[in-house]
């Protein structure tokens, strides 16, 4: 398997350490602090790589695997930041029985990424969702705040190539 | 203690308060049988295996876990526990990867005898889709291989608990949910000490020995080669139970016989290596405080703990005793002074390793290991490697004939035998010490019974000629980190820690033949296998490690004095620090 340290460089600065460590310092020694200690680094971070992960395990005198294992149990924390544009298609029941899990696959296959990645040069980030309200539209995904409706896999080039410059 | 009174398939018992179901069973000489249940470490009641029935409850329970009560009548073998046993094993089934004919651990695979013994005959009924598994052989010792995989967490609370590692653990959620390490990297780019403490208790196949019996083959079928082989102190006492003998024989003739029947040009013995360390690293100790050097020595003869050092308590480095292992030492003077001696080229020997260790594996791949400019030792192999060879040569242990080591490197002490037990090493450079530092040496082989036994850290303080020798005995990394703990805060102080990477020692490494749960969690595999070893010490002749003659030889030919400029050149090694995450 490969592994899932994320592909985007890290840029965590001096002053989000140090918020974090303000943070730990706050909850240590409570029962249970791993996971507020968690939220609120991906509060300040965005999400948690592993730069992160291993000053939290450091201070906790925990083992980064344990700190892991909890980031990859609860769906909400995420080991990738998101993209400049921020990519989620729409898998409800109306927008998958119209094609969208095809047009999921054609922008994993296009942008190189699984869903819930972010290509490495942090531009775009694809995510899945369900059910935006826009089912008459279906199938839909979003870039940021720009809907698009009624697509078909061959509109994936086109959308995309509006983000590109 | 309040009692709890209960019926158990209709057998009225008493047993006090808090006792499980599963426990009170036994006390009427009923075994439930379990797979996810580590006593002590791991009690979590994840397989439902030992479920049963609880008169007037709706659910059947999990005995490993649920509480006994007043009045409760229990039963284990009804229908309807014997139906949901057996769906419980078709639904792990599922999800196995069921390649049982060449598996190793096929005959001693705590799954497959649940099967057996629940007569589930279709394995493939709830067959369906199923994630892709890991299989991870990145590292020098261990190959995790997810298909086999039942998720019971017991090589996570082996190393969590007994070793406090924790570089493995479950990792995501529901049906994707997996046994890896952080970020899913690869084994050998953490913090694993590879002790192997998680094998010896996986159930299944999940998790083996990197197996180099094909190196070994290779090399015997080579005419060009010269082949010797080593066994460590603690294989003796261990290698008759993957026979089917009792824990605790001492088949050291045997497996002699074995090994010289399998083709080795040479079959020699660890123990006389283990002699020549205790002489060095007794050396080493005097110096120290005689020069005022860092102390406490701490002993370096277990790869496992020496990784641990490396990766979790860097500072304690220059403690470290800079001796190099017993297998390594063997390796180094078996490529040096006995090729001269022998006047074969060293590079046409190739040297392998009998060890209950799966750490020597990766401590043969350690820079500064090659005295000759050649590896040490070629191939490690472990106690269960050893046994598949003789089993595929189509002998059996218990009929051969009992056999001698060869001279001269299969001479040894009692000394070198306790090696392989917690507190071995200590006693053993104990015996050495005391007779060089008061400069008396007596027939008599003095007690130092305080450092003996299974308890997890021992401590003792030996007055020896005018000075007071405090000393320390840890085995198991939990027990060693919290020595270290109280030596880093001056709570405590010594001039001499033996430390041993696996619970109990040698006897019970990460490469010893695996019992199974039913066996490892009512019976004290450690107690019973130093036994042997401590019997063996007591019948031979020679029970000091400065009296074995081939140790004199040695330095009287070779190597000069004891901590000699060739002695270090040849027999002592280097640590580095490593990374924890």
């Amino acid at each position: 398997m490969a592994n899932t340290i994320s592909s985007v460089p890290f840029a965590g600065t001096k002053e989000q350490e140090k918020e974090l460590l303000e943070v730990v310092k706050k909850h240590k020694g409570q029962q249970g602090a791993l996971m507020p200690i968690m939220q609120e680094a991906q509060g300040i971070y965005g999400y948690l790589p592993i730069e992160v992960q291993k000053i939290i395990a450091r201070e906790l005198e925990v083992s980064l695997e344990e700190v892991y294992g909890v980031a990859t149990f609860y769906s909400q924390f995420s080991l990738n930041p998101k993209g400049q544009y921020k990519i989620s298609v729409c898998l409800g029941t109306a927008c998958y029985v119209k094609g969208s899990g095809d047009v999921y696959d054609k922008l994993q296959e296009t942008l190189k990424i699984k869903g819930g990645e972010c290509t490495p040069d942090g531009k775009f980030s694809l995510e899945a969702c369900r059910c935006i309200g826009a089912c008459g539209l279906a199938p839909v995904l979003t870039v940021n705040d720009d809907v698009y409706g009624r697509l078909i896999v061959d509109d994936v080039p086109g959308i995309l190539a509006k983000y590109m410059d | 203690m309040e009692m709890v009174n209960l019926k158990i398939n209709g057998m009225p018992i008493s047993v006090p308060q808090g006792t499980t179901i599963l426990e009170a069973a036994r006390q009427v000489g009923i075994e439930i049988p379990t797979l996810c249940y580590l006593r002590e470490i791991n009690e979590i009641g994840a397989c439902r295996i030992c479920t049963v029935e609880v008169k007037g409850m709706r659910n059947l329970v999990a005995a490993c876990v649920y509480p006994v009560a007043e009045g409760m009548e229990v039963l284990t073998n009804s229908k309807r526990v014997f139906a949901a046993r057996k769906m419980n094993l078709e639904l792990i089934l599922s999800t196995h990867e069921r390649k049982c004919l060449s598996c190793v651990r096929s005959g001693n695979c705590e799954l497959q005898k649940l099967c057996k013994d629940f007569r589930v005959y279709d394995e493939t009924i709830y067959d369906g889709e199923n994630e892709p598994r890991d299989y991870d052989d990145s590292a020098a010792h261990l190959v995790r291989d997810n298909g086999k995989c039942v998720l019971c967490r017991r090589c996570v609370a082996a190393c969590a608990q007994w070793q406090h590692v924790s570089v493995i653990g479950p990792n995501g959620r529901g049906f994707k949910t997996h046994i890896g390490v952080s970020f899913d990297q690869n084994l050998a780019d953490v913090a694993c000490v590879s002790c192997g403490q998680c094998i010896v208790v996986c159930p299944t196949c999940a998790l083996s020995e990197k197996d180099n019996t094909k190196d070994v083959w290779r090399a015997l079928n080579d005419p060009t080669k010269h082949v010797i082989v080593q066994t460590a102190p603690s294989i003796r006492a261990t290698l008759g139970e993957a026979f089917g003998m009792h824990i605790g024989t001492n088949v050291e003739g045997k497996m002699v016989a074995a090994l010289r029947r399998l083709g080795f040009d040479g079959v020699y013995d660890t123990d006389f290596a283990a002699d020549m360390t205790i002489v060095e690293e007794a050396h080493e100790l005097m110096e120290r405080i005689q020069n005022g050097g860092k102390l406490p020595l701490i002993t370096s003869c277990s790869p496992g703990w020496v990784k641990f050092c490396e990766h979790y308590y860097p500072d304690f480095i220059e403690n470290l005793s800079s001796c190099k292992s017993p297998q390594q030492m063997f390796g180094a003077l078996a490529k040096t002074w006995y090729a001269e001696k022998m006047g074969i080229d060293p590079k046409d020997i190739f040297v392998v390793g009998v060890m209950p260790c799966t750490a020597k594996k990766f401590e043969t791949k350690r820079d500064y290991e090659s005295a000759s400019g050649y590896p040490d030792v070629d191939v490690a192999i472990t106690t269960r490697e050893l046994a598949r060879m003789i089993d595929r040569a189509g002998m059996y242990l218990p009929k051969l004939p009992d056999e001698e080591f060869d001279a001269p490197l299969g001479t040894s002490t009692g000394a070198g035998v306790i090696f392989g037990a917690t507190g071995g090493v200590m006693e053993a450079a104990l015996r050495t010490a005391a007779e060089w530092i008061t400069g008396e040496s007596t027939d008599a082989v003095p007690d130092f019974k305080e450092v003996r036994g299974t308890a997890g850290i021992k401590e003792a303080t030996y007055k020896v000629g005018g000075l007071e020798v405090k000393v320390a005995v840890a085995s198991g990394l939990s027990n060693a980190k919290i020595l270290l703990d109280f030596i880093r805060s001056g709570e405590k102080s010594y001039h001499f820690v033996e430390i041993m990477g696996c619970p109990g020692g040698c006897i019970n490494g990460g490469g010893q033949p695996v019992q199974p749960a039913a066996v490892r969690n009512f019976i004290d595999l450690k107690a019973r296998r130093a036994a042997a070893l401590y019997a063996n010490d007591e019948q031979k002749t020679l029970r000091k490690s400065h009296e074995n003659p081939v140790v004199k030889q040695v330095y009287a030919e070779y190597l000069g004095e004891f901590g000699s400029h060739k002695a270090h050149e040849i027999l002592h090694t280097k640590y580095v620090k490593r990374e924890q995450f």
